[in-house]
């Protein structure tokens, strides 16, 4: 994206919120929600959709294959729909996995990528920028949809009762977990509306909305990588991507978010 | 082999089958894993190193959407009671104007900070609290307190009268958790993040009827 876009663009946001603040009855829902508006036929995230269906079809990899067989849990191949499952059982890894790390795992065995490089990889560069642009574009062929994941494995079941205790775990130097502020309605941090994410808190928000495009750092951001800020802005250690307790609080948000309709790729502040 | 014995332990050993079909993990066992998972899931990254997950009893008990027992939650603020420490001197008192710097601040303690001394932290204040009514960009998280020392009717911070609340004050910013067990609020002079100095600050800005947030 061109420089002089992207300051523009963070021109009309910095304008949306000033009038938040300015008019203190209009909240930032409010604001996000009339830039969001502006910007509906304009959300950056659409060159990391086209990014992502491009890395999807292209031959790469040491296999020379693309991901076209990649199954994210409704069969080879079969990407829409798939998002708004996510994270569910995998009876050919035995194990619950969010999209991320399904597209990972598709990546090292049809492509012959080295999966542990990747997890390593820091979030917007090299393979990693491409599994995030993979993510935005497997996300948005589930636009409109409503969550419905599966709960019918036992470990789809472990997975949800892990990520609750995840959730609310509380460490760290300020006492924090993630149900510090994400587990009533109503509550800001500065100007900020935290979604409640113990329940559905409604369409298009929280787990319905990521990955998402980031104005402010003009950045798209996946579930994987919104995670780790919560985590370091919680003064936590680093938790690894794909590690078992990001993928159990995918199952903790998204189980919750039954029926909220995804407008993922979403635009953010 | 005793065929009537064998038969027990076949039926014995599909009702504990059938058992773990209809239950799955016990609770307890839940826990035992998530904690594993835990360790297992987060590594050191700057000054954030793991042992942050190592919980203490108040953190451990109140890592659940459950009632804490009464038992529990009061030795929890006992203990949190027992660890203030008050400051030097007597003095309680700061300046407002740093008091509100540091009450604007969010920095600190995580792993993109180079250090996790109290002069590299910020208090957070504004991110759960209105304090001066002046800043519109205020959490809701916590309870307003603007005119906090004015309702309380401190006219005089030094009057005797207003001890109680000067006390009461000092210590929920020292460690919030000697009032509330489970107090979403940071321990911020118990666990270092702010140093004497700053919380007078902040005293000032909550309590000395000539700050901002009093008039």
């Amino acid at each position: 994206m061109k420089p002089i876009t992207r300051a523009a663009l963070a021109a009309v946001v910095a304008a949306a919120f000033c009038g938040a603040a300015w008019a203190q009855a209009k909240s930032a829902a409010d604001g996000i929600a009339e830039y969001r508006k502006m910007l509906e036929d304009g959300n950056p995230a659409e060159l990391f959709e086209a990014k992502g269906e491009d890395l999807w079809k292209k031959k790469r990899g040491p296999k020379n294959a693309s991901l076209e067989q990649c199954d994210l849990g409704k069969g080879p191949g079969v990407v829409k729909g798939a998002f708004v499952e996510l994270p569910r059982f995998f009876a050919d890894t035995g194990k619950v996995q969010d999209l991320e790390t399904r597209l990972v795992h598709c990546m090292a065995t049809l492509q012959g990528l080295d999966a542990a490089e990747i997890a390593k990889t820091r979030f917007g560069q090299g393979e990693m920028a491409n599994v995030t642009a993979l993510a935005t574009w497997v996300a948005s062929m589930s636009r409109g949809m409503k969550f419905n994941l599966s709960q019918a494995h036992a470990e789809e079941r472990r997975s949800y009762e892990i990520g609750k205790r995840v959730f609310f775990f509380r460490g760290g130097t300020h006492d924090f977990s993630c149900a510090a502020c994400h587990s009533a309605d109503g509550q800001r941090i500065r100007l900020q509306d935290l979604p409640n994410l113990t329940k559905n808190p409604g369409d298009g928000i929280g787990f319905a909305a990521w990955p998402a495009y980031r104005v402010s750092n003009g950045e798209m951001w996946s579930m994987q990588l919104r995670l780790n800020d919560c985590y370091r802005q919680q003064r936590f250690p680093y938790p690894g991507f794909g590690s078992e307790i990001t993928v159990a609080l995918g199952t903790y948000m998204g189980v919750n978010a039954k029926g909220a309709e995804s407008i993922a790729p979403a635009i953010k502040r | 082999m005793n065929t009537r014995f064998a038969l027990i332990a076949a039926a014995a050993g599909a009702a504990v089958l059938l058992a773990g079909c209809a239950t799955g993990p016990s609770k307890a066992e839940l826990d035992q894993q998530a904690m594993a998972l835990m360790k297992a899931s987060f590594r050191d990254q700057g000054i954030a190193k793991v042992d942050r997950l190592n919980q203490d009893l108040g953190q451990a008990a109140c890592s659940t959407d459950a009632e804490v027992s009464d038992e529990v939650a009061e030795r929890i603020r006992n203990e949190a009671l027992a660890s203030i420490r008050w400051p030097a001197g007597g003095q309680y008192f700061g300046n407002w104007i740093d008091g509100e710097r540091i009450a604007q601040s969010g920095r600190g303690m995580t792993w993109t900070d180079a250090s996790a001394e109290t002069r590299n932290n910020g208090g957070n204040c504004y991110n759960c609290h209105q304090i001066d009514k002046k800043e519109l960009s205020y959490g809701t998280i916590g309870p307003s307190l603007w005119n906090y020392g004015k309702l309380r009717g401190i006219t005089d911070v030094t009057a005797p009268t207003a001890a109680p609340i000067v006390q009461y004050t000092w210590a929920k910013l020292w460690n919030s958790k000697a009032y509330a067990a489970c107090s979403n609020m940071p321990r911020f002079g118990h666990m270092k993040v702010l140093d004497e100095q700053q919380i007078r600050h902040i005293m000032s800005l909550l309590l000395d009827p000539r700050s901002p947030v009093n008039q």
